[in-house]
């Protein structure tokens, strides 16, 4: 119960599950980026103990295909999709060094996510296709106020850039 | 355990195997009359455009092999030898690309090059489709004189150096001056300024390689500009290096105010990332006049508008720039900035490794179509069969997202073609037959791999990275 309450915050659960079993050096910033308690993407696996954990969402995936997801309060929807065989890639593992975990998020959602963080921020600038609605999957973790949510991937098109502009060497 | 067999046991032991064979034959003979032969696609590269292709191919074909020819023993291509040593979380794509060299459709073929140890033609002739992924291995000039002087050292070879590819180790750049200029603004330009400033004992727990790390223990730089042709509306550098360079302990940066004179008035019309980034260079701006002249001895100085013009022994001469319609045009006015060492970091391109590749000299990169490799350039018309994906078909730029966008989409026009008939997959390919040839296979790789995970862990680093190709081979056992 304690660690779903601290669920609400990513943050705070991370710290915890890791002094839980490594109670030796850690820092914020290791919380962030590093393997805890599961391996990435294990708690996805995991089936929602009780009915008020779930949280059903959908993704649309490249080609326009909808498929509905049943996942629980703590969901990683980056993880969350590789469960469920959704084609959306984590080059860094949600260590928030790449774009390749894109998405839009539905306008009446946006606002019930957590804030994206500067760095979030400074990686979907290079985002090809960026939106106003764009994040990056894997910073997303799934609330119950989540429920019914849709995330699209974008279309993979090649070398297109947010301005239109093709860059060239100089 | 040790057994012996008489001569009885022998023969029926032959005689069982025979049988067997005969069995299993005749098994795949109906099943040849049934089913299409696996279809055998090759490329060449092991860089992150080939292990996308691979990973998308191996899921969309059910029945197809694909061997990856590499022309070092070691995988992973710039992931391994361009990623900046301090930024260890884009290497964690490594763990993708291992899932799909383990998939058991998958080989591995190291130490085997493109055009010396085997031919294009052969790789044609042995599999029903080849895909270059081999990338940019060679770097734009400035085209000046002097540009061959010891100080003059192209960023792509210094990245080189201090990731370990193997040949890049002799490079010894001369760290004995107080300013390096480096020539280019993109983001491979900011991770060598990034290198150069970087306090050393942020690097000491990284891949970076045990003579880079003890030549930057030496190293007198204290100043390093950053010089582009283009104002910074059009500066190349992204967002999150830019902040990492302003986060850097124990390093000012200067930017000049001058650069920015009339860009309050464009800001209305940028995109997002272009408005961010020139919001976050104007708050740098900003608080430089403000901030006193910290203790730090070390400046990071972005300079706009600067043609290069020539190279002279301890600095270079730039062209003043004036842009018309986002071009710079070099005006008469020239400034000179102080350059000990001189950093060329304008763009990489391919090289033609194969004469029977259809090759754009010019732009340094494989005539194709959307993939699709050309037979000649003006034709038009589509070698069947070939297929180019990454920087040596697109041209050297793009974040990995975009690289991988591109391996997915040229696999997918395979996968098309192959459905298609339009490669005709009739009848079976042999693959590369690799006797006789000293190629490391995945197992060796990994054998490598743990080599340097072992030998980083002496020194807290997460890896030692061998750079002698004899060494590798020998622990590859090879």
């Amino acid at each position: 119960m304690i660690c779903l309450l601290l669920r609400q915050s990513r943050i705070s659960c991370k710290l915890i599950s890791k002094q839980v079993i490594k109670p030796a050096a850690y820092t914020s910033h290791h919380a962030l980026h590093t393997t805890n308690l599961l391996q990435h993407g294990e708690y996805e696996w995991q089936e929602p103990k009780s009915p008020d954990e779930i949280v059903n969402i959908t993704y649309v995936d490249k080609d326009g295909k909808r498929v509905k997801v049943q996942g629980k309060v703590g969901d990683n929807v980056l993880y969350l999709a590789h469960r469920h065989g959704i084609e959306m890639e984590g080059a860094c593992e949600a260590s928030l060094a790449c774009t390749t975990c894109h998405v839009y998020v539905q306008h009446d959602y946006l606002e019930k996510l957590n804030e994206a963080e500067e760095k979030e921020d400074d990686l979907l600038d290079m985002a090809p296709f960026l939106r106003e609605n764009s994040r990056l999957g894997c910073q997303i973790v799934l609330e119950k106020s989540m429920e019914g949510m849709e995330l699209e991937l974008p279309k993979a098109t090649r070398n297109f850039y947010v301005d239109g502009h093709k860059p060239k060497p100089h | 355990m040790s057994f012996s067999l008489n001569f009885y046991s022998i023969r029926k032991l032959l005689n069982i195997k025979r049988s067997k064979a005969f069995i299993t034959n005749s098994v795949r003979l109906q099943s040849v009359q049934h089913a299409a032969p696996i279809k055998r696609i090759c490329i060449v590269g092991a860089g992150p455009a080939g292990f996308y292709a691979a990973q998308y191919l191996l899921k969309q074909l059910s029945d197809c092999a694909v061997d990856i020819v590499e022309k070092l023993p070691v995988p992973f291509g710039l992931v391994r030898f361009g990623v900046a040593p301090d930024h260890p979380e884009v290497k964690n794509v490594i763990n993708t690309f291992t899932k799909t060299a383990e998939h058991p459709q998958l080989r591995f073929f190291g130490n085997l090059t493109l055009g010396t140890d085997v031919s294009l033609e052969e790789l044609r002739e042995r599999y029903h489709a080849v895909l270059l992924t081999y990338g940019a291995d060679q770097d734009q000039e400035l085209k000046l004189p002097n540009e061959q002087k010891a100080h003059v050292v192209s960023a792509r070879k210094f990245v080189a150096w201090y990731n370990g590819l193997p040949g890049a180790e002799d490079l010894q750049p001369d760290l004995s001056g107080r300013d390096v200029c480096i020539v280019g603004q993109g983001n491979v330009a900011v991770d060598v300024a990034r290198m150069l400033l970087n306090p050393l004992d942020s690097l000491k727990s990284t891949d970076t390689t045990e003579y880079a790390l003890e030549a930057l223990s030496r190293s007198k730089v204290e100043r390093v500009y950053l010089v582009g042709r283009r104002g910074p509306l059009q500066a190349a550098f992204t967002i999150k290096e830019l902040r990492e360079m302003l986060k850097l302990p124990n390093v000012q940066t200067l930017w000049r105010a001058g650069d920015f004179k009339g860009i309050d008035a464009d800001f209305a019309k940028l995109q997002r990332p272009r408005k961010r980034l020139t919001e976050l260079m104007l708050k740098s701006l900003g608080e430089q006049s403000t901030k006193s002249a910290t203790e730090s001895r070390k400046q990071f100085l972005p300079v706009f508008l600067r043609a290069p013009k020539s190279i002279f022994d301890r600095n270079m001469e730039f062209s003043i720039t004036e842009l018309q319609n986002n071009v710079a045009v070099a005006t008469n006015a020239t400034e000179q900035l102080p350059a000990d060492l001189v950093l060329r970091s304008i763009g990489y391109k391919s090289s033609c490794v194969d004469s029977s590749i259809c090759f754009d000299v010019q732009r340094g990169q494989v005539f194709n179509q959307r993939g699709r490799v050309l037979k000649d350039a003006k034709s038009q018309i589509v070698d069947s069969g070939l297929y180019v994906a990454g920087w040596l078909g697109s041209g050297p730029t793009g974040v990995i997202l975009t690289t991988m966008n591109g391996a997915f989409t040229v696999a997918k026009t395979i996968c098309d073609d192959i459905l298609s008939h339009s490669i005709d997959t009739s009848a079976p390919r042999p693959g590369l037959d690799i006797s006789g040839k000293r190629v490391v296979t995945w197992a060796g790789w990994q054998r490598i791999d743990q080599a340097e995970t072992q030998a980083g862990k002496e020194s807290n680093k997460p890896r030692e990275k061998i750079v002698s190709v004899p060494e590798m081979l020998n622990i590859a056992g090879v």
